[in-house]
């Protein structure tokens, strides 16, 4: 493996910072899901990285999980914004604070 | 030689990931995050992941960054200037707790000052045949964690049926409105539909 174990952590890393960043600084709801979906991709990228580094598959199999996981809070989530778009015309998420229908 | 494959990858997801979060248009963030994927990808084939490099793209690029295009262009947020986002205090702040987080992770992962943990960690050796092949992953799957299958196979029933419950909701509060509404104002609408509540039961 020429490609140190480190490389891949520090991509990892690096992606799940500018998607947590993402999550504080946008306000559009969908640039936040996707920004949610960056941080979930680096933390696949290292569970790939530690299974070929430890030469076992488990980390390939919890991210398939993470993938499934990940399909579904998609639908659910894209769902409720269309939803919250219909009732209030805007996904800013600064509009839609109250926790009321 | 494996460095010069995974250096332009690693370049086109961070490039990738900072469109995401600073397009001012959804479209583009949500083609900035197809192109962050399409990398990812392309580095889990370099970890001899082959059949995550499938799904990842057939289930992440295929499926989700569609849904996501897909409910872009149902929200007509195309025309005219993208709405403002004011944050005066937070986004700087924001930024700053990023480049903080990401300074920590870097000095776990590179060891800080010295004894380089990043050196001890396992080097690997050339995995066996068929490493993270698909046969080799469904059959752990549907051998050792086949009960997280089933249980991921139930997620995603309930998602698909929150997802339909959630639409049909709506359709059912819009479908009877426009018919049942006479040309009333909408004020008087309570008022006269209160005896029929009444009546109802």
């Amino acid at each position: 493996m020429t490609v140190p174990l480190a490389y891949y952590l520090v991509l990892g890393a690096a992606l799940f910072a500018i998607g947590m960043t993402g999550v504080l600084v946008r306000r559009n709801a969908l640039v936040v899901f996707m920004a949610i979906e960056l941080m979930l991709n680096s933390v696949n990228l290292t569970f790939v990285a530690f299974a070929r580094t430890l030469g076992t598959l488990d980390g390939q199999l919890a991210v398939v999980f993470t993938i499934v996981v990940a399909g579904v809070e998609v639908v659910v989530g894209l769902a409720l914004i269309v939803e919250i778009f219909r009732a209030r015309r805007s996904v800013n998420l600064d509009e839609v604070h109250l926790l009321r229908g | 030689m494996e460095l010069v494959l995974f250096l332009p990858a690693a370049a086109l997801a961070l490039a990738g990931a900072l469109g995401v979060v600073t397009a001012r248009r959804p479209v583009h963030s949500a083609l900035a995050l197809l192109a962050v994927l399409v990398a990812l990808a392309f580095l889990y084939l370099l970890l001899w992941a082959p059949f995550v490099a499938v799904l990842q793209v057939i289930v992440y690029a295929g499926a989700i960054v569609v849904l996501f295009l897909f409910v872009i262009m149902l929200l007509h947020m195309q025309p005219g200037e993208p709405p403002r986002e004011d944050l005066r205090l937070q986004r700087p702040a924001a930024v700053a707790l990023g480049a903080l987080f990401l300074a920590g992770l870097g000095a776990v992962v590179s060891g800080g000052r010295s004894a380089a943990p990043a050196a001890r960690l396992p080097t690997a050796a050339p995995p066996a045949a068929g490493f993270g092949s698909p046969e080799a992953v469904g059959e752990a799957l549907f051998t050792r964690f086949l009960l997280p299958v089933e249980l991921a196979a139930l997620l995603l029933l309930i998602g698909m049926v929150g997802a339909v419950v959630l639409a049909k909701g709506a359709l059912a509060v819009r479908v009877p409105s426009p018919a049942a509404r006479p040309a009333e104002s909408t004020e008087e609408e309570p008022n006269a539909r209160a005896p029929e509540a009444v009546a109802a039961p």
